[in-house]
């Protein structure tokens, strides 16, 4: 005989509305934001979180989402995979990752090529890899260990760095690509780390968009970065999430979606967080710039169809 | 599964050290382009790597922070990121350790009770994500035969943490995360607390004597009777009535089964 209340794992029972990411802006969802969100006559796109930051059992951050789920398409962007690793995805964080998709069943997964564990620890930076064919295998067998596990493919990030490596052998772009191919994975280009890594690294940014595989990307990332210097002076670009998307951003941003069509595309700003209605005003540029562009990209039939 | 790499050049064992230790000079490899240097260029990961997980801290360990102030926590939580980095990329599990290195830190020797307003601190972030259940409801118990009662054993809710003090840790907790000085407060008092979370705010209260060995011993499966029998023994003016009442209200326990057989647990 017992005395006890059932268990109200209130996410588990509901179903969600299913469907793709809108071809329109979402917003990198707070929790000081969810409020404001669902109370918002303007409905956001979609809405992505870190996966890691859903890895707890329960609790009111699992409500909050659940109730914002229910209302929006959900992208969940996952930060802790170490996709790069040379010690090998940790299953267990993978089964973690597993869970949260179950949970929320997203419209969409993905996550950085970078690495940020190793045997010393977590370090909760997305560090660079090396780009020869060594660092290639091990990534695809990765990312296929990932989509083998989630049981769907996932989008990988195009990377902001500071440093190069003596050992790579190819372009960022020509790396990007042969991943995508070998692995079967979509690609996720954040504009802003596009032009963070190119005046960084001494790229143009037009050649990296010119030979990235644009017809693989199925979201856009945008957020602000700092300035600060290299070790010569020269300008060094930090990608801090802290600040408005940058003017040269938005025209980089136009010249994706005058190619590629509309796509849905994120507004990422994860420290000193403003008040809802200023990352809504990025979201509405963001719209503005995809409504007037994206039905007359080059390759905006493939949206359209969809 | 770790394997064994033969890359030219310095691999994530190195870079990752080099990133924890700015006395390690560049990992072997890492340059700048066209021939520049990259000693700020990684440093940018080193401030990324620390102040993110300095913040992180500083999110987990408020009530620390705010007794300490600011920019001596942040000293603090540099020195112990150093010494134990975070094992997993679940970051709201992290600073497990960080109350024992508390305890060993010699300069904050002279206010023993911050370890114990730490544990507070970490367990009130377990509670935070803790897996949902209903608690207990209070009218459950007295639906129980009263021949029963004695046998009844019970299952912790999934959020609830015991943090035994022989200081004021729980006034100190509450005066600093609500921003109120500890006047009044008499940091050697022993206090123990109890943290919760009947629904979506987690709760933290002071626990009169021997309730927290009375709730402890509940948790790990003693029957009610057996746990007050033990805890009437040491604490012989122990308010059990009360302790039940608190219990019930605090919502320590998911479920409760009594009877013969032990297979009558709650699912």
């Amino acid at each position: 005989m017992t005395q006890s209340a059932p268990k109200s794992p209130i996410v588990e029972t509901s179903r969600f509305p299913t469907g793709p990411l809108p071809p329109r802006a979402g917003a990198g969802l707070k929790t000081e934001h969810v409020d404001a969100i669902l109370a918002d006559e303007h409905r956001i796109g979609f809405l992505e979180v870190h996966a890691e930051n859903y890895m707890g059992g329960g609790g009111p951050a699992h409500r909050a989402l659940a109730a914002i789920r229910r209302e929006f398409p959900l992208s969940v962007h996952g930060v802790g995979l170490s996709i790069g690793s040379e010690s090998g995805i940790d299953p267990a964080h993978l089964e973690r990752l597993a869970g949260v998709v179950e949970r929320y069943e997203p419209a969409m997964v993905s996550e950085h090529l970078a690495w940020s564990s190793h045997d010393a620890g977590y370090f909760n930076d997305l560090l660079p890899v090396p780009y020869n064919a060594q660092t290639l295998d091990r990534v695809v067998a990765h990312i296929s260990q990932i989509q083998d596990r989630l049981k769907r493919p996932i989008l990988l990030e195009n990377p902001s760095t500071y440093v190069a490596f003596e050992q790579s052998t190819m372009s960022e772009t020509d790396f990007i690509r042969d991943i995508a191919r070998k692995s079967g994975c979509g690609l996720l280009l954040d504009v802003n780390n596009v032009f963070v890594s190119a005046t960084n690294h001494g790229w143009k940014p037009m050649h990296y968009l010119r030979d990235f595989p644009l017809e693989l990307v199925e979201e856009i990332h945008l957020a602000g970065h700092a300035e600060d210097v290299d070790d010569e002076g020269d300008l060094l670009l930090i990608d801090a999430h802290d600040r408005p998307v940058a003017d040269t951003v938005w025209k980089l941003f136009e010249i994706v979606i005058s190619q590629a069509g509309a796509l849905p595309t994120l507004i990422e700003w994860d420290n000193d967080v403003p008040e809802w209605p200023v990352l809504r005003r990025e979201a509405l540029l963001a719209d503005a710039i995809l409504d007037r562009l994206g039905p007359a990209s080059l390759l905006g039939s493939r949206h359209a169809a969809e | 599964m770790p394997r064994s790499e033969t890359e030219i050049g310095a691999g994530q064992h190195d870079f990752g050290a080099a990133l924890l230790n700015p006395e390690l000079p560049l990992p072997e490899g890492i340059v700048g382009p066209h021939g520049k240097n990259a000693l700020k260029r990684f440093a940018v990961y080193r401030n990324n790597v620390t102040v993110s997980l300095i913040d992180a801290l500083s999110g987990i360990f408020p009530a620390i922070q705010r007794l300490v102030g600011e920019r001596f926590f942040r000293d603090l939580a540099r020195l112990y990121i150093a010494k134990e980095p975070p094992r997993s990329p679940v970051i709201f599990e992290y600073g497990g350790g960080f109350a024992a290195f508390l305890e060993r830190f010699e300069p904050l020797a002279r206010y023993p009770y911050l370890p114990d307003v730490a544990r507070l601190e970490r367990a009130w972030l377990d509670a935070f994500h803790a897996t949902d259940a209903d608690p207990l409801h209070p009218g459950s118990l007295g639906a129980i035969p009263p021949e029963h009662l004695a046998g009844t054993t019970f299952i912790a809710h999934p959020a609830a943490r015991i943090v035994k003090s022989g200081f004021a840790a729980v006034s100190i907790f509450s005066a600093s995360r609500e921003d109120r000085t500890l006047e009044g407060i008499r940091p050697d008092e022993p206090e123990d607390g109890l943290i919760t979370r009947p629904s979506d705010a987690v709760q933290i209260r002071r626990l009169p004597a021997g309730a927290a060995e009375f709730f402890t011993a509940l948790i790990a499966g003693a029957s009610l009777g057996e746990a007050a029998g033990k805890t009437i023994a040491r604490h012989p003016g122990f308010d059990l009535p009360s302790a039940i009442s608190a219990m019930l209200e605090a919502g320590v326990f998911s479920g409760c089964s009594f009877g013969a057989t032990s297979s009558e647990e709650t699912a």
